[in-house]
């Protein structure tokens, strides 16, 4: 846990629900801060903020790979690999690189040493600069079996980041949504005013209870109609941060990928705003 | 010789199970003796791989081919790999298409799909 309590993490229990509008419209109210995009399948946090001066790593996992003299048929690896990622037919050891989860279990295990690793680059990570905010990236290649690797790259070296950290997670409640917020301080749980907003919103406030995280709630694209997810949130005792209107105006500026608390002065504040009820919670 | 079949149930008059890797079962039977031995698919409940486990299992038993509707490219590495040959099956009973295989009526799967690698349908 980093210890200035500075690290929010924005999630959902869907894809496009607004974590990313959330996540860099608040990044920007905040002046200084550090925006990081965890969603690493379909990362689009950087195509509003257009960093600049990225630097770029690559991200490696390991791969078994077998030397075929050593290998005296044991199976132990086949029968260890709970993803079957390995086989062995015609007397010989095959690996599936694609279906490898790099736990290393394989290597450790064959007494006869045929097993070593290496490299395979599975992704990167993006780090630059638009005005004030650090903007994080992480890439996931397609077809890989996990963006964990990543998104441990990316946060390595949050506890070192002095402003606030804002953490723009992938959508669901998996491994990958679990990485991404282990080290939060705070949840920011986003939601729709739709009953299946609802039950995605539940599945995410269970997997941050299972976190023992605080979290408030956004309920976003409000209209004047009833709002299940407030509903949820007055049953369950939830704190609702904020509510965003399902407006034209922010709909455009979003879809043309312009961040809207920059653009106009109104979402300006209203981010602000959002912002200041958001630290009153995490105790900033 | 050894024939495999993915199925649901223990018995030659159903139909063979539409995916190979995620099959209840599978049947192994013996064109000589003309015994059916029925297998438990370990590979059911895998979390990922299903169909590699399976291709081991078949290969394993001894079988040197498999009559299945679909096969993904894993699974085909490793019944390649162990010299078994794939035939497409039929819409029809097991029994059925064990005879369209015994009179050669059958044809080598050449469709192998890309799989579904992690997204298996639930």
């Amino acid at each position: 846990m980093s210890k200035n309590k500075n690290t929010i993490a924005i999630l959902s229990g869907k894809g496009g629900t607004g974590k990313t509008l959330i996540s860099v419209n608040l990044a920007v109210a905040a002046g200084k801060s550090v925006y990081i995009d965890c969603d690493v399948e379909e990362p689009n946090g950087h195509l509003f903020f257009k960093p600049e001066n990225i630097k770029e790593e690559e991200i490696k996992i390991k791969i078994p790979v077998v030397d075929a003299k050593k290998c005296s048929g044991c199976r132990t690896c086949v029968d260890f690999c709970k993803f079957n990622a390995l086989a062995y037919a015609a007397d010989s050891l095959i690996v599936f690189d694609d279906v490898c989860h790099s736990c290393g279990g394989c290597v450790l295990l064959c007494e006869q040493k045929a097993l070593s690793e290496r490299e395979k680059i599975i992704g990167r990570v993006q780090r630059g600069i638009s005005q004030n905010v650090k903007v994080y990236t992480g890439i996931l290649n397609t077809g890989e079996a996990s963006g964990v690797p990543i998104i441990q790259n990316l946060l390595k070296d949050i506890t070192n980041e002095e402003e606030l950290i804002f953490i723009d997670c992938p959508p669901g409640s998996a491994c990958i949504v679990m990485e991404s917020i282990k080290d939060a301080d705070y949840c920011i749980l986003v939601a729709e005013p739709t009953l299946f907003g609802v039950h995605n919103l539940q599945m995410v406030y269970e997997l941050v209870n299972l976190f023992n995280k605080p979290c408030g709630v956004v309920l976003n694209k409000c209209l004047d109609a009833e709002n299940p997810s407030e509903e949820f949130c007055i049953q369950n005792n939830i704190e609702i941060l904020g509510r965003i209107p399902f407006e034209n105006e922010l709909g455009m500026l979003n879809s043309n990928a312009e961040i809207a608390a920059r653009q106009s002065e109104k979402y300006g504040d209203m981010f602000s705003s959002l912002l200041e009820q958001v630290k009153k919670e995490v105790g900033l | 010789m050894i024939i495999a079949i993915p199925t649901e149930d223990k018995s030659l008059d159903k139909k063979v199970y539409p995916s190979f890797g995620r099959a209840p079962f599978f049947l192994l039977y013996n064109t000589d003796t003309e015994e059916s031995q029925y297998l438990d698919n370990s590979a059911v409940l895998s979390q990922g791989g299903a169909g590699i486990r399976a291709a081991q299992v078949i290969a394993d038993n001894r079988a040197t081919v498999l009559i299945t509707p679909r096969c993904g490219e894993n699974a085909e590495k490793v019944l390649t790999g162990a010299q078994v040959l794939i035939y497409k099956a039929i819409d029809a009973s097991i029994k059925e298409n064990i005879d369209a295989f015994s009179n050669e009526k059958l044809t080598l799967l050449t469709d192998i799909h890309p799989g579904f690698h992690g997204n298996e349908q639930k």
